[in-house]
């Protein structure tokens, strides 16, 4: 019974809004918009449940006296400020609150500087490791360099043949590979969405069958 | 060539700090000395262009999603910039709203700054509708009823009470909505409002992903598409006003090139001493 009714209501929900599309009808249309409400309030727990497994990982480590338990308290110490000031603080709604500002001030400089880091990897990577030892790497490095060079002024003003080969490279192989692969996920996707409709698939439920 | 081999064999192992010295140096000195690289406009950018272009001013408004957050926002930030320059410039009322709970901060800063520069006023001209949770039941949502996702805006205005709000119940009402992400968002719009609800999208996402988003601008699913700072700065040449992106552009040149050159100089010293070493085996 446990798990006959979490197996009926997936393949009952599944079915409807697959079938939903289907059917214009106005009860339908209203059963379906009730559904997608139901959706966003049960995604919304996911935050929720992110933030409680979140902390419990991070009060082990303090407890446990684990040797980079530093980093959780920076952790807990952020968590809790941005927390406080996002639910407490009189003028969280106004552009410059203290929520915005450290966001604006902290968050978006710490997320830039990591991203930007990149470039830096990527060039170091890119001399000791993009060899044109077969015919495959030879080919993909000459496509790379000349997307790179596409991509960017420089490239129109060596040759207006550059940006042709970008597009084509980009508009042609990409494409192909591209609309190979998504058409390949479509299917296992359609193929699981239906494993777990039928409940072939139950790892879902949790569990161990 | 002895020389010539040690050499090639001491650059292979040069200390990749180095590397990092020069990246930086080629960051950086464009920054103060621009080179002014002319920018040539690829369609996709002039679709999106002409998308916005097309739109009425005062009339139906433009969704914009900025779905980035503080790590793409140097590629990204450039285009809302440039897309809202564009829409207020000609009259376009602009929603905006986010999908990211990251994304809360940038768009906020975003469409504050670009209202701030042509005086446009909130709930007249913009409303920043603020983040729900739930990517795909909120666009899905979206095309049932707006105010049913976002009861309120992000200052907590019932929406039923914000002017540029009256008449707009669902995508029915917006002629054009555009995302800007450095994540998937940008398909999640292909996949759950423009095919359900056949609501026309345009997108700008970072360098790396625009690759990914082709086969929809090739089908049509996609109006337009800006592709990293290029997309930017290609923007930016059609509105008529260079800001970062174009700024950008220079350094990136730069970058592309020195990458290049690297890549030619670590095959180059792999080969030269690869083929040493084979003649050295010969001869023992």
């Amino acid at each position: 019974m446990r798990r006959r009714v979490p197996l009926t209501l997936c393949f009952i929900a599944g079915l409807f809004m697959a079938v939903q599309y289907f059917i214009p009808h106005h009860n339908v249309a209203a059963a379906y918009e009730r559904l997608l409400l139901w959706l966003q309030t049960l995604l919304a727990f996911a935050f929720l449940l992110g933030t409680v497994s979140l902390v419990r990982v991070h009060y082990h480590k303090v407890r446990d006296r684990a040797p980079d338990r530093g980093f959780s308290i920076v952790m807990f110490v952020g968590l809790f400020l941005m927390l406080g000031l996002g639910f407490f603080h009189p003028s969280h709604h106004a552009p410059n609150s203290p929520f915005n500002r450290m966001f604006l001030s902290v968050q978006v400089p710490i997320e830039a500087t990591m991203f930007s880091l990149l470039a830096f990897y990527v060039a170091s990577a890119a001399f000791r490791a993009f060899r044109a030892r077969t015919l495959e790497a030879t080919l993909l490095l000459v496509a790379a360099a000349i997307v790179m060079l596409g991509r960017v002024p420089v490239g129109d003003m060596i040759s207006g043949k550059i940006p042709e080969a970008t597009r084509w490279i980009l508009e042609v192989p990409n494409l192909a590979a591209k609309r190979g692969i998504m058409i390949g996920v479509g299917l296992g996707m359609m193929a699981t969405a239906l494993k777990i409709m039928l409940g072939i698939e139950r790892a879902w439920m949790g569990g161990s069958d | 060539m002895a020389s010539v081999t040690e050499f090639f064999e001491k650059f292979l192992l040069i200390d990749r700090r180095w590397i990092f010295l020069a990246i930086a140096i080629a960051v950086v000195i464009p920054f103060f000395l621009p080179l002014g690289l002319p920018v040539v406009v690829t369609p996709p950018v002039q679709r999106l262009y002409d998308a916005v272009d097309e739109l009425e001013g005062g009339g139906s408004p433009l969704l914009l999603s900025i779905d980035y957050t503080p790590a793409t926002s140097p590629e990204l930030e450039p285009m809302s910039t440039a897309l809202l320059r564009h829409a207020f410039g000609n009259g376009v009322r602009v929603i905006v709203m986010t999908l990211h709970p990251a994304g809360y901060g940038m768009a906020e800063s975003a469409i504050l700054a670009a209202a701030e520069e042509v005086g446009a006023e909130y709930g007249k001209d913009f409303v920043f509708l603020g983040f729900k949770p739930g990517t795909s039941a909120v666009i899905l949502g979206l095309g049932v009823n707006i105010s049913n996702v976002f009861p309120e805006d992000a200052y907590g205005t019932p929406l039923s009470e914000i002017p540029l709000m009256e008449g707009i119940r669902n995508y029915d009402d917006i002629p054009l909505l555009i995302s800007l992400a450095g994540w998937s968002a940008s398909e999640a719009w292909v996949y759950y409002a423009h095919q359900p609800y056949g609501q026309r999208v345009g997108g700008g996402v970072t360098a790396v992903m625009a690759t990914d988003l082709y086969p929809y601008l090739d089908s049509g699913q996609l109006v337009g598409l800006l592709g990293g700072m290029r997309g930017a700065a290609e923007y930016e040449e059609l509105i008529g006003q260079h800001g970062s992106g174009v700024r950008g552009m220079d350094s990136q040149s730069v970058i592309h090139i020195l990458i290049i050159i690297l890549i030619i100089l670590g095959n180059l010293a792999y080969f030269v001493t690869r083929r040493q070493r084979k003649l050295a085996g010969e001869g023992t």
